[in-house]
């Protein structure tokens, strides 16, 4: 048995079955890997032996690219990594350039921050309730959630000029300020989506079929999370409390009230819910910046070319997928040394073949699904 | 050689016209062959478009609006499309099976088409054991897809047969036992002699006629009906999330078709099927109230039975687009460990029913 040859990727492992095992290929095209994700699939009929990932079909260098950019350019590859939450890694990586500069961001600036990062959070947990509802089967729910992140890009489109790859966000602030019709119109959109959220909610949470699906599917115990590095709500759905802007916070979230939801059994059903309760967390946020927020410049000071004082630095953010953290050495000139980045989504899939292991195959695409990863994001 | 003669104004005034009997027979025989293939092609482009705007409705969207009036076009566009696509087989293929597949998946519609009993004298053929015909050529259609989900050389189609024909077999049994509760109660295997003991008011439906039982029956009669329609939320033979379309992955062009047609030709079937033994066949819902009835009646009865199908291919529809997918195994625990029981319980109070 174990003179077997196996494709590359799997563990070689003597089973106590008469059936013959095979070997299935789900992706770089498919219709439920989030993209160009290829996993090799080792089937015990429809039961999931191993599922090895293989990622690399969309690398672009981008952390290599980096050192032959300036600092300004580098903010806009990182929209081009995890795309879903564009708006978070431009601050991420703002966050460690400021830090670089030894500047800070005026109290509007940071207002401007927050309340764009919250928008992009709800629009990231917006295409993971889509994406969820289509890869269970329920095609309507993957309208459904489109529906609103539309809204919400529309928004976007207006602040930043771009509706998915924002590159808004600069050292020390922003590129301009906010046109005065975005407070209002994230006022009534969150009146809007706080409506549809109960249809939304009504369809998936309480479906039998769901339910069914769902519920003791995939459980990633506490200490695994821990060990796989897993972060944001597949973390929090194991029940560790981690959340960088509770922990660790940055901007003015120290300021703001908002709770971290977790559960506990760390099933699929779990992350869902997890990742739904933040939805209205981040609601809670954009209600309490929209009474706060102040009058003032929304960019501490401008410069045609930054440079970073010689050093290392690191920030981490925590966008809606997890922990973005990013690693900065800086020489002298113009542009960075090496720049790293810590996606939440490459650790996060790490921990697929645990959960997904002897469950069928229906199971692994909902699995996949709640792990929400974005494939740009793992490759880089 | 006898001759099979049913009395009707169409099929006597071809014997009049043509004197051979044989060639009667046979004349006869090719014009319900062309009446049925008419009738079911040419309501599968209108039920797709109608599929389109209902799935569009229900997620908030328009649907098709381009070509022709509200999209009216838009089907026949695809068709044409599939049409001229060149059909090819994956290498490795079984070449034979891969093409017989698409072939043999429209025999079983066809058949069971032609028990259908469409209006008093519309109707290809009266056998006496209907329901048991409908029953085994019904099961002909999986047949199709196992061979053509094998056929494929894809390890994804053979998932979507090997799928298809545990959920196929099993939901035929419920299938057939809820058929065979109408069978009972309406004391007649004839899907003719059921419409008609389901004449009189809409409460001599089968749905109304027996309290409770009758609705049950028809639920169960819905939920195995759309296992057996392969349509979502059963759809777990295709299961495009998981197995990239099963059976039909490697199925183009006019291949494709075939059992883009069949599945939606099927759903007339089935749909005739569920009117003709529980919503009263083309009897139309009389209220018992005499101002109401004589306009009701001035309706001829296909009309009725159209507009009952219909209303049944809206439930499905509504029903697909509105559920999520249940996993094979649940699929399976639903028909073996609460069907099948309810399905026997259910002919059990049947027989009581009609005991007393």
């Amino acid at each position: 048995m174990s003179s077997r040859k196996l494709p590359p990727g799997f563990r070689e492992e003597v089973l106590d079955s008469d059936t013959e095992e095979y070997f299935v290929n789900m992706g770089p095209q498919h219709p439920s890997t989030h993209g160009a994700l290829r996993l090799a699939l080792r089937l015990d009929g429809e039961t999931i032996v191993e599922v090895v990932p293989h990622f690399g079909y969309i690398h672009r260098g981008i952390e290599k690219q980096a050192e032959s950019m300036n600092y300004l350019q580098y903010i806009m590859l990182s929209d081009r990594q995890d795309y879903l939450t564009a708006i978070q890694n431009n601050w991420g990586i703002c966050l460690a350039f400021e830090k670089g500069l030894g500047i800070g961001v005026p109290e509007r600036g940071e207002f401007i921050r927050v309340m764009l990062a919250e928008l992009g959070r709800i629009a990231s947990h917006l295409v993971f309730y889509a994406c969820f509802g289509g890869d269970l089967g329920g095609q309507t729910a993957l309208l459904f959630g489109f529906k609103e992140r539309e809204m919400i890009h529309d928004i976007l489109d207006e602040v930043t000029g771009s509706r998915l790859t924002t590159n808004f966000f600069r050292p020390g602030g922003s590129v301009h300020d906010i046109p005065d019709t975005f407070i209002p119109r994230v006022t009534s959109f969150l009146e809007h989506l706080e409506k549809s959220m109960v249809d939304y909610e009504r369809f998936l949470s309480k479906n039998i079929i769901v339910l069914e699906r769902t519920k003791g599917i995939g459980i990633l115990s506490k200490e695994d999370a821990i060990a796989y590095g897993c972060s944001g709500p597949v973390l929090r759905a194991s029940g560790v409390s981690y959340d960088v802007r509770k922990n660790d916070p940055y901007g003015i979230y120290d300021q703001l009230d908002f709770d971290v939801p977790i559960t506990y059994r760390g099933d699929t059903y779990d992350r869902y819910v997890v990742r739904i309760a933040e939805i209205h967390e981040s609601i809670k946020i954009l209600r309490q910046c929209i009474k706060l927020f102040p009058e003032g410049p929304y960019r501490s000071k401008e410069k045609p070319s930054i440079r970073l004082n010689p050093g290392s630095y690191y920030s981490a953010t925590e966008t809606a997928k997890g922990l973005y953290a990013t690693y900065v050495v800086a020489a002298s000139g113009d542009k960075p040394y090496r720049i790293h980045t810590r996606g939440p989504s490459f650790a996060n899939l790490a921990a697929l073949n645990n959960m997904a292991r002897g469950h069928k195959i229906s199971d692994l695409v909902s699995i996949l699904s709640t792990i929400d990863p974005v494939i740009p994001e793992i490759d880089r | 050689m006898m001759i099979p003669s049913v009395p009707h104004p169409l099929g006597d005034w071809v014997r009049q016209m043509i004197p051979i009997p044989e060639l009667a027979f046979l004349a006869n025989a090719l014009i319900c062959i062309i009446a049925i293939c008419a009738v079911a092609i040419g309501s599968a482009p209108i039920l797709i478009y109608m599929e389109r705007k209902v799935c569009a409705h229900i997620q908030c969207r328009l649907g098709p609006m381009r070509l022709g009036y509200r999209g009216t076009l838009q089907t026949i566009a695809d068709v044409m499309k599939l049409l001229f696509k060149e059909v090819y087989a994956p290498s490795g293929a079984d070449k034979f099976v891969f093409y017989l597949a698409p072939m043999i998946v429209l025999v079983a519609p066809f058949l069971v088409l032609a028990m259908i009993p469409f209006d008093h004298n519309l109707q290809v053929s009266n056998l006496s054991v209907g329901i048991p015909f409908v029953i085994a050529v019904n099961g002909f259609g999986i047949l199709a897809i196992l061979i053509g989900g094998w056929a494929s050389n894809n390890k994804y189609s053979l998932l979507g047969a090997l799928r298809s024909g545990a959920q196929m077999i099993s939901y035929e049994i419920s299938f057939a036992l809820v058929l065979l509760f109408v069978v009972m109660v309406s004391g007649s295997a004839s899907l003719m002699e059921i419409t008609l003991s389901q004449s009189g008011t809409i409460l001599d439906w089968w749905i109304f006629k027996i309290p409770v039982l009758g609705f049950l029956a028809f639920i169960m009669f819905f939920i195995s009906s759309i296992a057996e329609l392969n349509r979502a939320p059963f759809d777990i033979a295709e299961a495009e999330q998981e197995l990239t379309g099963g059976y039909h992955t490697e199925y183009n062009g006019t291949a494709f078709a075939m059992f883009y047609l069949a599945e939606y030709i099927n759903l007339i079937t089935i749909s005739s099927l569920a009117s003709t033994c529980f919503l009263g066949g083309f009897f139309p819902p009389l209220i018992g109230v005499e101002a109401v009835d004589t306009i009701l009646l001035k309706v001829p009865g296909f009309l009725w039975f159209a507009g009952k199908v219909v209303l049944m291919i809206w439930a499905y529809m509504m029903v697909r687009w509105t559920f999520v997918r249940p996993r094979v195994d649940q699929l399976m625990a639903l028909e073996w460990k609460f069907l099948l029981p309810f399905n026997l319980l259910l002919l059990a109070l049947g027989a009581v029913y009609i005991a007393f």
